[in-house]
């Protein structure tokens, strides 16, 4: 077992990482009844204990092993053997003791905590020996086992401790402190430590320097201003150890990120500058990494970061050329040129024993690689590719994609690649990677269109993957048709109606339907082709030809007939049609259903924004999540979003089943710091002509029990505004979150509202423990508690719901009640915020990935839609430029709307 | 009661310590005692014991190992985890809290039941016999029901710890009794 003193949970790790050796474990079959056992009557005889420490160690070590193994001790067993321990107290063998501390806090967490106690006493008075280990390991068990009350009895010691001359016993006091300042419980009185907290970061032990820096920051994390401070004092040079000084890059560079008037910028920078000339390795590779990161750096800003990581790329040690290529790979996303001068050595890195850092190499050349060089760099990757695994051939091949974007002169080069690739072995992520790839050039660049649907025709002739074939015949079924030759793609579709299993024969069968309803020379073929289909084994399939087969034969015979079902795209995505399916179903609306007839359903909004046009980031394995960005072709995952949620809480109501279906739910608003006794989040649920608002209330004293709990809402400019009908709760007990609705009907024409709101209820004591009331005739004690304004405006009527094809919607709505404004928005510095701002202000949603803004760019144009209460479109174009003065942003657009009196609505949400 | 004696004394004799527990309600003044038998001199206040303590101590060349329990009825519970290889029992009463006598006549019997302590002596100080309204021995015996005890030496002493009065007595008799056993 390793020993004691080191940091916190790593024991374990380290102990699997030597089982892992060549040299089977000692313990290897040891019995847990056994020990058990063993342990129990071992350890309660005083004379085991008091003559045969070494027998005792031994003990607690199988114990331990055990516990690495994934074993547990349970309900009795895990009592005894605790109890059984902790009479090991009586010995004063110091190696002993150790073990003692090393059980206790092994199984702290897993024990019953009213057990646990039974230690404290022995462990405070350790605190207190003269023993420094004894002190310095009471204290690492005791901040695993106290809760705050007891904290306060036992204070004083850890104040002491954490100034103790012995530089063992005051890192042990200042992890604990580090510890507890992430309990909220606790954080309080480890604040309260920093006069000597402080004293040990001007220790002279690195250890003690480095936890009492990281306890420092922890305590003033809630004042900006302090950790600046701290910052800046430190940066002047006192600190010796250079894990403290890591930290405190970590921390300059952080302040640098989130506030720039936190600190002094310039001497921030000239900090991590002089960083760089640090004599240790591992803080000249912070500062540097720091630098490359800064926000807005300017190349010539990082290119003394940039010198040294050169430095570092030829280092023999393997981690210090992987630390420096990786980040040289992330600043070649937005400096490429920065980073060229270390192609020389990064080629040279190409070979390297260790494939994490070939592959970054590799990576990191196609970023920054020139034009020229390209045929050369694909040549030296196609020798690597065969030598490298799957999670590494998928950061390759994004990085080509990458490139391929930026170079589109040389799609060629690059689809041969990757349709060479293609027909290689590898797994499903692999190939559905390359796939994605080749979709996403063929989107970006059209010119290579046919060539690439042509590789693609070739890997369905042999693939394995289901879901890959069925993709890329949807793929041809929507781009086939409309190029030069489509009848060469049929043969490669049929094949595939002949020869694959039901899934893929049904994608088949679908595609080979968009064929013939497009391309007239082949309609008549294709009907006979699909014939034979019907008969198929498989229902799918069968039911697929046969509606294919009904269209093609009408468009033959030249009858009139909708090609909607084969050929447009649905007006909403799937999984929106299926949300609004299902809220239909609960409360279906009279007539026909049709998609107007549907409740509007937003779209959930993706998990995170790309970045730019090369979003291919790279990751240290290549576990990659960058799934997001697979060229508009995959579906995200249909998760329940909250407002299915809402819908279906809402619905189930018979108070609210008059209301009509539901239009949209905002997002819940905090109406309440979130440190108050009673914490207030508002939903807004929007019906056609009435308003719910859900006020979610959470009790937060325990000994407390609410009744009665409603909401006053009132708006002081418009009493038309006024509430129809409150919802309370009758009891609310203590941290468990319940809903007071308020509804109310809208004013005809109004969209906005400004309402105080104040929570009336009783309060009745109660008992915390069973939160049942103490007096149960108790009336309580009538009590108002106001919370903040809630503020209702015409974004709530804006459902963001994307449309497929922006620009005939456009003209289909036309420009009679068209609006077209200027703004200029001094309060946003670059696009992005600017754009993400915008968007957020008026509620609509970006359509066909434009709210996606080029690296670099100075203007860019957004395509914004949303649903307007009552099922008017809106729709917006937007340009926005940064101003040529600098400094501000210009916003120019464009609103239209099926119904005249939106635009203008719309305008007067960009403030 | 001689064959109790007999084999206590075998397994007594040598180098083996003599093993105590010193058991009562919260704030008898328990940890006092340990301390005060251990450094013969006044101590300070103790703060409320959570767990134990466990300390070394010689008398009349025998060596005492007295586990000192922490009395609040949180631990109490916890008591009989320390009951196995127990040669005496100090039971130690706050003479003056008259009040809690029967709490503690209760904790006692039922401890006096445990089949691990059958062959632990017992020793009862009726403490803080400095205090006003302090009960004497004979009164506290006979809130507790010691006479009731069949099959177990036991004894009761006056004591107040902090003024350092009784507890060599009380030792006394302990030494008494195991050396008895010798003889």
């Amino acid at each position: 077992m390793s020993e004691v003193n080191s940091f916190g949970g790593k024991d374990k790790d380290k102990v699997k990482a030597e089982d892992e050796d060549a040299i089977p474990s000692p313990f290897v079959g040891v019995e847990k009844s056994q020990v058990l056992q063993e342990a129990g009557a071992a350890f309660n005889d005083p004379q085991v204990v008091k003559l045969s420490p070494s027998k005792c160690c031994l003990l607690i070590t199988k114990l331990l092993f055990l516990l690495s193994q994934g074993e547990t001790f349970e309900g009795r067993d895990a009592e005894t053997v605790f109890f059984a321990v902790t009479k090991l107290f009586q010995s004063q063998n110091t190696a002993l003791r150790r073990m003692t501390y090393l059980f206790i806090k092994e199984v702290a967490e897993s024990t019953d905590p009213e057990n646990v106690i039974i230690v404290i006493q022995s462990l405070t008075k350790d605190m207190n020996s003269d023993v420094d280990l004894y002190r310095a390991n009471a204290i690492r068990v005791l901040c695993k086992i106290i809760d705050a009350s007891i904290l306060g009895q036992i204070e004083r010691y850890i104040k002491q401790a954490l100034v103790d001359r012995n530089p063992l016993v005051s890192a042990s006091a200042l992890i604990c402190g580090n510890q507890m300042a992430v309990d909220s419980d606790k954080r309080e009185v480890v604040r309260r430590w920093v006069n000597e907290v402080q004293e040990s970061v001007n220790s002279r032990a690195e250890m003690v320097q480095y936890h009492a820096l990281a306890l420092l920051y922890a305590s003033k994390s809630h004042d900006r201003l302090a950790i600046g401070r701290i910052v800046q004092q430190y940066s002047k040079g006192s600190l010796n150890s250079p894990l403290a000084m890591c930290l405190l890059v970590r921390y300059t560079s952080k302040l640098l990120h989130e506030d720039m008037s936190a600190t002094n910028s310039r001497a921030a920078y000239e900090f991590l500058e002089n960083c760089l000339h640090h004599r240790h390795e591992m803080v000249i590779y912070e500062a540097a990494r720091a630098m490359c990161r800064l926000p807005e750096a300017a190349p010539q800003d990082i290119m003394p970061a940039i010198t040294v990581l050169q430095l570092f790329l030829s280092s023999p040690k393997p981690s210090l050329r992987f630390a420096a290529v990786r980040t040289l790979n992330e600043v070649a996303m937005k400096h490429p040129n920065a980073v060229t001068r270390c192609n020389e050595d990064m080629e040279g890195l190409i070979g390297d024993a260790n494939k994490s850092i070939a592959t970054l190499a590799i990576t990191t050349l196609l970023k920054t690689g020139s034009e020229g060089g390209i045929d050369k760099l694909m040549k030296q990757i196609a020798g690597f590719m065969s030598d490298i695994g799957d999670e590494f051939k998928i950061v390759v091949v994004r990085a080509v994609r990458a490139l391929c974007l930026k170079y589109p002169n040389k799609q060629r080069v690059m689809l041969n690649f990757l349709s060479n690739i293609l027909r290689e072995e590898g797994g499903f992520d692999f190939k559905k990677v390359i796939v994605d790839s080749i979709l996403h050039l063929i989107e970006k660049i059209p010119q290579s269109k046919e060539a690439a649907l042509f590789h693609l025709c070739e890997f369905i002739e042999d693939c394995e993957f289901n879901s890959l074939s069925a993709q890329i015949l949807h793929v041809l079924g929507e781009m086939g048709p409309t190029t030069t030759h489509p009848a060469k793609f049929i043969r490669f579709i049929y094949n595939r109606v002949i020869l694959e299993n039901a899934h893929v024969r049904a994608a088949a069968v679908t595609a080979l339907g968009k064929f013939g309803s497009q391309v007239e020379d082949l309609t008549e073929s294709i009907i006979i082709l699909l014939e034979s289909s019907l008969q198929d084994d498989d229902d799918e399939v069968r039911d697929r030809a046969t509606v294919s087969l009904s269209i093609l034969k009408k468009v033959r015979d030249g009858e009139p007939t909708s090609k909607t079902v084969l050929v447009d795209p649905l007006p909403m995505s799937e999984n929106a049609l299926m949300r609004s399916l299902e809220i239909y179903q609960k409360r279906p609306a009279p007539g026909p259903l049709s998609f107007d007839a549907l409740p509007v359903v937003e779209d959930a909004l993706p998990a995170r924004a790309e970045d730019g046009g090369d979003a291919s980031g790279f990751d240290a394995g290549g576990a990659d999540s960058g799934a997001g960005d697979l060229g508009g072709v995959s579906e995200p995952t249909p998760v329940p979003t909250r407002e299915e949620n809402y819908a279906e809480e809402l619905l189930n109501m018979p108070e609210f089943a008059n209301l009509g279906a539901l239009f949209k739910s905002s997002r819940p608003e905090q109406l309440t710091e979130s440190e108050t006794e009673y914490l207030v989040t508002c939903v807004k649920h929007i019906f056609a002509e009435h308003v719910i608002f859900q006020f979610n209330v959470t009790n937060t004293i325990d000994d407390q029990l609410l009744k009665d709990v409603s909401v006053v809402m009132e708006d002081a400019e418009n009493d038309a505004w006024a509430p129809i009908m409150t919802k309370s709760i009758d009891t609310l007990k203590y941290n468990v979150p319940a809903p007071v609705y308020v509804l109310m009907q809208r004013p005809e024409d109004s969209y906005q509202a400004t309402f105080s709101v104040e929570l009336q209820f009783k309060v009745l004591e109660c008992d915390p423990k069973t939160g049942e009331a103490f007096d149960p005739d108790d009336e309580g004690a009538e009590e108002d508690y106001p919370v903040e304004d809630l503020e209702l405006g015409t974004t709530d009527f804006i459902a963001r719901v994307q449309i497929n094809n922006f620009k005939s919607s456009w003209e289909t709505v036309g420009k009679a009640n068209e609006v077209l404004e200027k703004f200029e928005l001094p309060q946003y510095k670059t696009l992005k915020e600017a754009i993400t701002a915008v968007i957020d202000f008026l509620g609509l949603r970006a359509c066909e990935g434009t709210d996606s803004i080029p690296h670099n760019a100075d203007a860019h144009n957004v395509l914004l839609s949303g649903t307007f209460i009552g099922g008017a479109k809106v729709l917006a174009r937007t340009a926005f430029s940064i101003s040529p003065s600098g400094g501000s942003i210009n916003l120019k657009i464009a609103v239209r709307s099926d119904d005249p009196a939106v635009p203008e609505l719309v305008m007067e949400c960009i403030q | 009661m001689g064959l109790i004696f007999s084999r206590m004394f075998s397994t007594l004799f040598g180098s083996k310590e003599v093993r105590i527990l010193i058991l009562g309600l919260d704030n008898a003044g328990k940890t006092t005692i340990l301390y005060r038998l251990q450094v013969d001199e006044p101590i300070g206040q103790t703060v409320p014991t959570i767990g134990f303590n466990m300390e070394t101590l010689q008398y009349k060349n025998i060596k005492f190992q007295v586990w000192d329990l922490g009395g609040q009825t949180s631990i109490r519970p916890y008591w009989r985890c320390y009951y196995p290889n127990t040669d005496a029992i100090i039971f130690v009463v706050d003479s003056a809290d008259t009040e809690r006598l029967s709490i503690a006549r209760q904790e006692l019997m039922s401890m006096l039941e445990e089949e691990e302590l059958k062959d632990a002596i017992l020793l009862v100080f009726a403490n803080k016999q400095d205090m006003k309204g302090a009960l004497p021995a004979a009164g506290v015996s006979e809130h507790l029901g010691l006479t009731t005890i069949k099959n177990r030496q036991w004894s009761i002493q006056e004591t107040s710890a902090t003024k350092g009065r009784g507890l060599f007595e009380g030792f006394d008799w302990l030494v008494t009794c195991i050396k008895g056993g010798q003889a």
